[in-house]
């Protein structure tokens, strides 16, 4: 029977990596002295799942290369082994190239031998650094060489003597297996001797009692008669004796049972030759490792592990619903007006449970946040002692859960955020005591949900942002003009801003202020926004809003001319009516509406995506949608505002194409079709830069 | 048909196995963990068990020696899914009361193999 094992492959890859993650989280938890026996035992374990099933999956490099940790797990497990720092950092660096193999295997890609050279020499190093004296069986594991027995006697066959001890059967072994097993290695007759069969007042008739004379006329290895009784060595007393060609049973060669302890040792090699000797089977898998290479889009796309309760609430939701759908039809099949409040309930309840449903599906891409989380333990022990800080990171809220999309797309602009607080936010540990605080700075990371949005905030109490030196910085950098006026807030977005580094020196930590634009960026391109707020001495904030989900959006429908268009609800700070004197002509840029102290660009929509149907063509007849992306903000001219709506987000890009100034389409209840304003690229298109309106402040 | 109880916390594991003895037309049923495994078993008297060493919650050799004092599974062949090279786990295992063992890396042939002439 054959069977493709490649199409177990992501599983384990998946698991291998829960896996990693595990033994990474629980290494840097360990408190070197005092050991928790069952975190240890985690790590051990997920070491050890790796290991076997990379073995059975023909990934013979990672089995390898595991084999070693998990033997050194096996030791600080067992106590045999002290945990010490080094051993720790050394099992954590084989982690990241335990990493890379997996990925590399996943992908199909070039894993760096080198650096798996060196780390397993590493290993090795601190794996004999006191004898545990497993090195040399994990040699022996690896290579074993053929043992044959030096049966050069014409051997024509086996004798073997077989007596049960009482309980063998009791282990769930059957001596009629047993039998049968020779049977199959060729011509076998056997005797059974019933003199151990007791008194009948004595019987006990779960105890083994008979026992056997074997004969097997089959010149085989011995090896393959001991494997017969390989599980029942201990559970009787064996003789197995070589036949020779006289047909006479020669000297009889002593084995299990009068030498127990020689037997098992040449059974116990003889096991690695066998599947030494079996090679197909692995270079088959190893084939199939080469398989998924090519189509790499397809692992990409991932699986995704879903809880058995979530699972169970959308069969019932299902279930709901298909009963209220035969409630509906029933209704349906002979219809009277006075059943009208019925078809109403019903509609009410369908409505329920298709609210409920989508729910239900939407928590099935659901993740918690620690899978993001889960790295920044390590990167801030990594960075700290890098940099000389103290500093220790807080987590609250891990358990947060959040969109899938949204756990693997804010990850790198997280991990940019950690490090700018690790590198520009704490202070070194002089300055801090000198400034009176406590030497050890504190990052705090924490996530939670707060209306429709998850909200990631990233905190430290370093010494903050310095509003006019990043001013300053701006202005030598040709970014701004000396005589800008700019607000506190204002000052601290400028860290935003493309090309601009605070950092004294450019560290290799937190490189060189490319970052932070991009960081931004992301953020909203996953529809999420990002403020700082921050108090120079005290620390730094900084906080993430991102949506729940990428698949459903929150927007406000708003008409023009006869075309209605969806805006994320997010990017709107309010709607208002303009009245005539908040309008304001700025000399040949546009036309700008003062709201409270501010200046803004206003962007009529009609004129932005050429509707020419009859529109608002007056300014304070229509509406004006104040939005506000990547900091800017502006008010979109519409005709009317028609209600807020969850609305489901239909690609453009995969159905038609990209369009400038619209992220997707969605389907209205009426039917209709309406586009989801980019509003980042609304502003773009309509040409409206808020630069051009931040001076005339003063007048 | 035999029914197979296959225990491993690794789903890849697990799924292997499974798909194997499913393919050759025996009922089988998952569990993650020793203590899963032992609920189950409870429940439902298996014809085989099979079970990884090293899980959580409890670990196969305490299945195993939780199962064999169980009246129903006196005399039903447990096995035990083993990568140690070492005789002792081995040990541990008969000591507890496994029937015999499977020594990872094995392909499906030999998994089949070994079930089937444990089932008969």
């Amino acid at each position: 029977m054959s069977i493709d094992m490649a199409q177990f492959h992501q599983v384990f890859f998946e698991e291998s990596f829960e896996g990693l993650d595990i033994m990474e989280s629980g290494l840097l938890d360990m408190d070197p002295g005092a050991v928790d026996s069952e975190q240890i035992n985690a790590i051990f374990r997920a070491a050890h799942s790796i290991k076997g099933g990379a073995g059975t999956f023909g990934f013979a490099d990672i089995s390898g290369f595991t084999h070693t940790m998990e033997t050194l797990l096996d030791e600080m497990r067992d106590g045999r082994r002290e945990i010490t720092t080094d051993a720790v950092d050394v099992l954590l660096k084989s982690v990241d190239v335990l990493r890379d193999m997996l990925t590399a295997a996943q992908d199909g890609g070039e894993v760096d031998q080198a650096n798996v050279d060196t780390q397993s020499a590493e290993l090795k190093r601190v794996l004999d650094s006191r004898p545990g004296q497993e090195a040399p069986a994990a040699v022996s594991d690896g290579e074993s060489e053929t043992v044959s027995e030096a049966t050069s006697a014409p051997v024509i066959g086996w004798h073997v003597v077989f007596r049960p001890h009482a309980h063998l059967m009791r282990t769930g072994n059957d001596p009629l297996r047993l039998l049968k097993e020779f049977r199959d290695l060729g011509d076998t007759s056997v005797s059974c001797d019933i003199g151990g069969i007791p008194e009948f007042h004595e019987y006990e008739p779960e105890d083994a009692c008979l026992s056997w004379d074997i004969h097997l006329h089959e010149a085989v290895d011995k090896y393959q008669v001991q494997e017969i009784f390989d599980w029942v060595e201990d559970d009787c007393d064996l003789a197995i004796m070589e036949i020779h060609d006289e047909s006479a049973p020669a000297e009889a060669t002593p084995a299990a049972s009068e030498a127990p302890s020689p037997a098992p040792a040449p059974a116990a090699e003889s096991k690695p030759d066998l599947k030494l000797a079996d090679p197909p089977p692995e270079r088959r898998a190893g084939v199939d490792r080469r398989k998924p290479s090519k189509p790499a889009a397809n692992t990409s796309a991932g699986s995704i592990r879903v809880d058995v309760p979530k699972i169970d609430s959308l069969i019932n939701m299902v279930g709901e619903l298909v009963i209220t759908q035969s409630m509906l039809s029933m209704l349906g099949e002979d219809f009277d007006m006075q059943d009208v409040p019925k078809l109403l309930e019903g509609l009410a309840q369908l409505e329920r449970h298709t609210r409920e449903l989508q729910e239900s599906v939407m928590q099935v891409r659901m993740m918690p946040i620690s899978f993001t989380f889960s790295r920044f333990p390590r990167l801030v022990r990594d960075l700290s002692s890098k940099l000389n800080k103290k500093i220790e990171l807080k987590m609250i809220g891990e358990s947060t859960e959040v969109d899938k999309t949204v756990i693997e797309k804010i990850g790198d602009p997280l991990v940019h955020l950690v490090r700018n607080s690790l590198d520009h936010g704490i202070e070194l540990p002089e300055v801090r005591a000198a400034a009176g605080k406590p030497e050890t700075g504190t990052v705090v990371l924490n996530a939670y949900h707060k209306g429709g949005n998850i909200v990631i905030e990233i905190k430290d109490d370093g010494k903050g942002l310095d509003g006019d030196f990043l001013f300053n910085k701006a202005v030598s950098k040709g970014l701004l003009k000396e005589d800008d006026v700019l607000t506190q807030q204002q000052k601290y977005e400028l860290i935003f801003m493309a090309g601009f580094s605070t950092a004294e020196q450019i560290s290799d930590v937190s490189g060189r202020g490319v970052g932070m634009d991009v960081v931004r960026k992301n953020i909203n391109e996953l529809g999420g926004s990002i403020e700082i707020e921050s108090e120079l001495g005290v620390g730094t904030s900084i906080v993430i809003r991102l949506p729940l989900t990428l698949a459903i959006l929150d927007g406000q429908v708003v008409r023009v001319g006869d075309e209605t268009y969806i805006v994320p609800l997010v990017s709107i700070i309010e709607s208002i009516q303009v009245r005539p004197e908040m309008i304001n002509l700025v000399g040949g840029k546009g036309e700008a509406f003062k709201l409270r102290d501010e200046y803004l660009p206003i962007v009529r929509m009609h004129e932005v995506f050429d509707v020419s149907a009859e529109h608002v063509e007056e300014l304070t007849e229509g509406l004006l949608v104040i939005v506000e992306a990547e900091g800017r903000k502006c008010g979109l001219f519409v005709d009317d505002l028609l209600g807020q709506h969850q609305v489901v987000i239909k690609s453009l890009e995969e159905n038609y194409g990209n369009v400038e100034g619209v992220s997707g389409a969605t389907i209205l209840g009426d039917g209709s079709v309406a586009l989801i304003l980019d509003i980042t690229g609304v502003i773009r298109l309509s040409g409206a830069r808020q630069d051009d309106f931040r001076l005339p402040r003063s007048a | 048909m035999a029914s197979i109880l296959a225990v491993d916390d690794s789903a890849s594991m697990r799924q292997m196995v499974s798909f194997t003895l499913k393919g050759a037309g025996y009922d089988v049923i998952e569990a993650a963990d020793g203590v899963e495994a032992l609920n189950i078993a409870r429940d439902k008297s298996v014809n085989l068990v099979i079970t990884d060493v090293n899980m959580p919650n409890m670990d196969g050799i305490s299945l195993i020696r939780e199962l064999r004092n169980l009246p129903s599974y006196k005399f039903t062949p447990l096995l035990m899914l083993t990568t140690e090279s070492s005789a002792e786990k081995k040990q541990q295992g008969k000591a507890a009361g496994a029937t015999g063992w499977i020594v990872k890396p094995f392909n499906p042939d030999q998994l089949l193999g070994t079930v089937k002439k444990v089932l008969g």
